[in-house]
């Protein structure tokens, strides 16, 4: 293995700016790893080869000329970098891992991929997920399952199990993931990576595939929180295109992930969420979740039990919102203006009938699913009850958040009740499957940030730890993810990743 | 097509028995540059699909930008209602699907549109006056448009292809809802056009709107329902749709009236539904069901931040509002004296703005008004166009008038003068330099053509002797074709006179 692909992002950036390799090199290094291993893992949907070396080059050759075009480089520049294919890139294909868009090129580019673009980092292709972010194991891809580099028998999360699997299998530094109820803090708990869900509108949606349109944020994916905060601080920012972003730009996370990887949290209060640890979570992910809270204290941190009440009715709100805006953002997918279109095999061919086999035919079982609980929630008579109650759930909730961070500055709990579950396990029970994200789907209802940092070991598995902090102080939750960083591999002397076992290709068949 | 077999009743005879009451839905696009939710030109006849973003083809990912002048124009269109702007309002999502919409839902406004609870004095010709009350006008965007291709009736129904362009895809528009109209009587299709006529005055006048019906800038659903006379209860309404101009209105609402009439008088019911307007037959058909429970799963648009109106910015668009178009017809009225006839000849034919400006450049009311109704209304007729694109100015009639006045001119050559004018020839003055055609007031030159006439018409010289005044009518022919039409018609006449010793 090319020890370049071991490398922070922040690691590789400076050994680009010293000098010591060239982007180039490190582009291919990773498109060398996912030759070797993605045909196992089958997180990438795309390999954007050709066009990550071309701007690798244009990074080297910026850097090799020097002066002020050298010195206005991004920091990350030249730095690879992967996509989650909900995510609309010009000159690849956009999937959104499902059937309905085989074959479909955006002819615009998303906001936060004209921010890559400028800063120039190379992208290595699209990763895969859950057909349209559906889903918290990437089983629901139509371009198959992606599997998981510590057990290749095992769920990567989802539905950003893609950019999770690429970053945990050094196939890239970083990625993008979209997150609407856990869809980058999961996979980045059962991968041993970290993951972000940023505040609500700190990073423009513009050009992410609206699955819930009040709960989806595009967010970082990387192997260290710095990486994270590198990342979101290129992202982020207000965008005239989207009227939900926040008016003002989020300062200071890297200065935060920096503070906090000094391992002090002297006067910072963390507040335990009562209701989301014990019944429901593995004993594991329990013990390991208690340790991080012991060294937590150690490093000065004020450890307080805070309860909110109302999480226990999140899922519940959670599973009419979501559903109800899905019905209504995959409407647009009818086969008429892109996309696939199918025909029916038999009877006359109107419009409903054309617009009703394409749907069949180009939408999956749990994006069907989901439509028709949305529609079904929306209908008239139904809405007060169910699409309006979830709405005041919500309230709720944000008022729960506000009263603990009262108490708290952050929160934490453990990202996802268990470790990684089998391939297949929750086949025939997607309320199963949807438990997974019961840690993670407050912080999507209040529209506030969260931060997955790896916590340690079940069974072999990793556990997340996560973190909340108050709307717009996403740099909290840097200071505080950095700070168990820190102090979890010092007690451990490695990192976690460095623990994930070899890729066994030869046992995965080989996919054509 | 339009093969409707319904039975209809005299319209008088049905509204002996019946009330109408009537509601309107009007659809009004904005005329602003961009479209309500995405920066793509707002431009009515370009090539199909050229005035499109990805935002306005739906494309996945894709978010809306609420247009900020269209949300101006919509307020000011509420206060000109006088309507109640809300402090806060937002957008809902209406759900259906459509392929004229890019979508699958159109994004519009539910239950907290930006303007409610107005009214609207319509005058009828005869000065009577109705309160419409306004419910409400909100804002929402336009669909793309289909063109069926095969089949019949270019319905989408039987037609082999459709064609869609989406150019009009997301166009603003602002709905205005009445709420329902009782007590029009027999009046009711009358109130109807005119009502349409204030609207599409109001919006042209405020500058928000193209307001051109022939362009759908401004489109009716008219909604009719009778109730037998002391009856409390409404009736079961129809909806028709779509039609687009004054006129049609007016004949949707009398054929509505006379066909429940027909239908209530057999004893059947009404069946709540949209009915389709034919121009060619007048008469209506058949459209699809529509019930109060029409599901579009409503639901508040989650890719939009609510719109708060401050007070100031409701009053600053107050200080814009422009003079309604009723009171300053009364203004303009009395100040011009006209007689009421003549003002409404001058309303009839749009060119009010253009006598006002002609009689603030100079010219007397009365001048105005032979020349906007006169000549220039002539001219654009024979040109097929509308008077005011004609482009005379203001200007050039103040010039031909004093041309006239300094008998310079005959209102004959003036007439000529316009034309050259409108050829692009100069200014009057610059025309009658360059052609010559300053009136022939010299004794000489007419006294030689006078001459030549008597020698030429002696019998008529003798019937004007013989005391038949009106035959120097008959000499009058020559001098002008020897003058080429300059000479001084009054001037002549005195040197006939002179010559002949009478």
């Amino acid at each position: 293995m090319n020890e370049l692909i071991k490398l922070s992002a922040a690691e590789l950036a400076a050994k680009l700016r010293a000098g010591e390799t060239t982007s180039v090199e490190a582009v291919q290094a990773h498109l060398d790893r996912i030759a070797e291993v993605d045909g196992t893992l089958n997180a990438f949907l795309h390999v954007n080869a050709e066009e990550a070396l071309a701007v690798a080059a244009e990074v080297d050759a910026i850097r090799a000329a020097g002066g002020a075009e050298a010195e206005a480089l991004h920091p990350l520049a030249g730095v690879p970098i992967a996509i989650k294919d909900l995510i609309v890139t010009k000159g690849q294909p956009t999937t959104a891992a499902s059937k309905m868009l085989e074959g479909w090129m955006s002819p615009y580019d998303a906001t936060v991929i004209e921010k890559i673009r400028a800063a120039k980092l190379p992208m290595l292709g699209k990763t895969n997920l859950d057909e349209f972010a559906m889903g918290s194991s990437t089983e629901h891809s139509a371009y198959g399952v992606t599997r998981n580099p510590w057990d290749l028998g095992r769920i990567p999360g989802g539905s950003g199990g893609g950019s999770a699997a690429a970053v945990a299998a050094f196939e890239a530094p970083l990625a993008l993931g979209t997150d609407t109820g856990g869809s980058i803090r999961q996979p980045g708990a059962v991968t041993g990576t970290v993951g972000v869900k940023p505040t609500y509108g700190a990073v423009s949606r513009y050009g992410a595939i609206a699955m819930a349109s009040s709960l989806d944020q595009i967010g970082p994916v990387s192997r260290t929180v710095l990486d994270s905060a590198l990342l979101q601080e290129l992202i982020g920012g207000h965008d005239p295109k989207d009227s939900t972003s926040l008016p003002q730009d989020l300062e200071g996370l890297v200065a935060a992930a920096q503070t906090g990887a000094a391992g002090d949290l002297s006067g910072v209060r963390v507040g335990v969420i009562k209701e989301l640890q014990g019944e429901g979570y593995q004993k594991g992910v329990q013990a390991r979740f208690n340790e991080s809270l012991e060294l937590l204290k150690n490093a000065g941190a004020e450890i307080v039990e805070v309860s909110c009440p109302n999480f226990k009715y999140a899922l519940g709100a959670y599973y009419l919102i979501m559903p109800s805006e899905v019905s209504s953002n995959l409407a647009k997918f009818d086969g008429v203006r892109f996309g696939q279109r199918v025909l029916p095999t038999e009877g006359p061919l109107t419009i409903e009938r054309v617009m009703g086999a394409t749907r069949a035919a180009g939408f999956g079982d749990e994006v069907k699913r989901r439509i028709i609980l949305g529609t079904y929630a929306l209908s008239a008579g139904y809405y007060d009850a169910y699409y309006g109650s979830a709405q005041k759930v919500r309230t709720l909730i944000q008022r729960d958040f506000d009263a603990a961070f009262e108490q708290a500055d952050v929160l934490i709990s453990p990202t996802a009740p268990t470790v990684a579950f089998e391939l297949g396990a929750n086949d025939n029970d997607p309320v199963a499957m949807y438990l997974n994200d019961v840690a993670t789907i407050p912080a999507n209802l209040a529209g506030v940030p969260g931060i997955t940092v790896p916590g340690g070991l079940s069974e072999g598995l990793p556990v997340g730890i996560q973190f909340l902090a108050p709307a717009y102080e996403d740099a909290r939750l840097y200071r505080a993810g950095a700070a168990l960083e820190t102090l979890l591999e010092k007690q451990w002397g490695h990192t976690l990743i460095s623990q994930a076992p070899a890729i066994d290709t030869a046992s995965i068949a080989q996919e054509a | 097509m339009s093969n409707y077999t319904d039975e209809l009743v005299d319209f008088d005879e049905a509204l002996d028995r019946y009330d109408p009451v009537l509601g309107f839905e009007v659809h009004v696009e904005l005329n602003t540059k961009t479209k309500m939710f995405s920066d793509a030109p707002n431009a009515f006849g370009d090539a199909p699909n050229t005035n499109v973003t990805p935002v306005d083809l739906g494309l996945p990912g894709v978010l809306p930008v609420v247009n900020k002048t269209a949300v101006e124009y919509s307020i000011l269109i509420g206060l000109a209602l006088n309507c109640q702007i809300a402090e806060k309002c937002g957008f809902a999502r209406k759900n259906y699907f459509y392929p004229d919409t890019p979508k699958n839902f159109q994004t519009s406004q539910y239950d907290d549109p930006i303007a409610h609870d107005g009214w609207l004095d319509i005058e009828l010709e005869d000065g009577e006056v109705f309160r419409v009350e306004i419910e409400r006008a909100h804002m929402e965007e336009d669909a793309g448009k289909l063109t069926h291709m095969g089949g019949a009736a270019g319905r989408i129904q039987g037609a082999d292809y459709s064609l869609v362009d989406y150019n009009r895809a997301g166009v603003p528009l602002v709905e205005i809802v009445t709420k329902p109209i009782v007590g029009a009587g027999k009046r009711a299709p009358e109130l109807a056009r005119a009502y349409v006529a204030a609207i599409r005055e109001i919006v042209k006048n405020l500058g928000v709107s193209d307001a051109k019906m022939e362009r759908g800038n401004v489109r009716c659903d008219a909604n009719v329902s009778l109730m037998p006379k002391d009856a409390e209860k409404f009736g079961t309404r129809t909806e028709t749709k779509n039609v687009n101009s004054l006129r049609a209105v007016e004949h949707a609402v009398r054929f509505e009236i006379e066909r429940h009439a027909a239908v209530l008088d057999s004893g059947n019911k009404i069946v709540q539904e949209t009915r389709h307007w034919h121009e060619d037959t007048r008469s209506t058909t058949s459209g699809r069901p529509k019930s109060d429970a029409d599901d579009y799963r409503y639901f508040p648009e989650p890719d939009l931040v609510p719109i708060v109106t401050t007070a100031e910015w409701v009053e600053e668009l107050r200080s814009r509002l422009p003079e309604p178009p009723a009171d300053r017809r009364k203004r303009l009225k009395a100040e011009w004296g006209y007689a009421d006839k003549e003002f409404r000849d001058v309303v009839n034919a749009g060119v009010l703005d253009e006598i006002e400006a002609t009689i603030a450049a100079g010219t007397s009311a009365a001048v105005a008004r032979k020349w906007w109704m006169g000549e220039i209304a002539r001219l654009a007729k024979a040109a097929e166009k509308e008077i005011a694109d004609l482009g005379v100015t203001p200007q050039t009639i103040v010039e031909l008038n004093s041309l006239i006045e300094a008998k310079k001119i005959n209102d004959k050559i003036a007439r000529q003068v316009l034309e050259f004018v409108l050829a692009g020839e100069g200014s009057p003055a610059e025309i009658v330099e360059k052609r010559s055609l300053a009136v022939v007031n010299d004794d000489d030159a007419l006294g030689k053509a006078v001459d030549d006439a008597i020698a030429a018409m002696p019998d008529v010289v003798e019937k004007i002797k013989g005391g038949k005044m009106q035959a120097i009518g008959a000499l009058m022919g020559p001098v002008m074709k020897a003058t080429r039409g300059q000479a001084d018609a009054g001037r002549v006449r005195e040197i006939v006179m002179e010559k002949l010793g009478l």
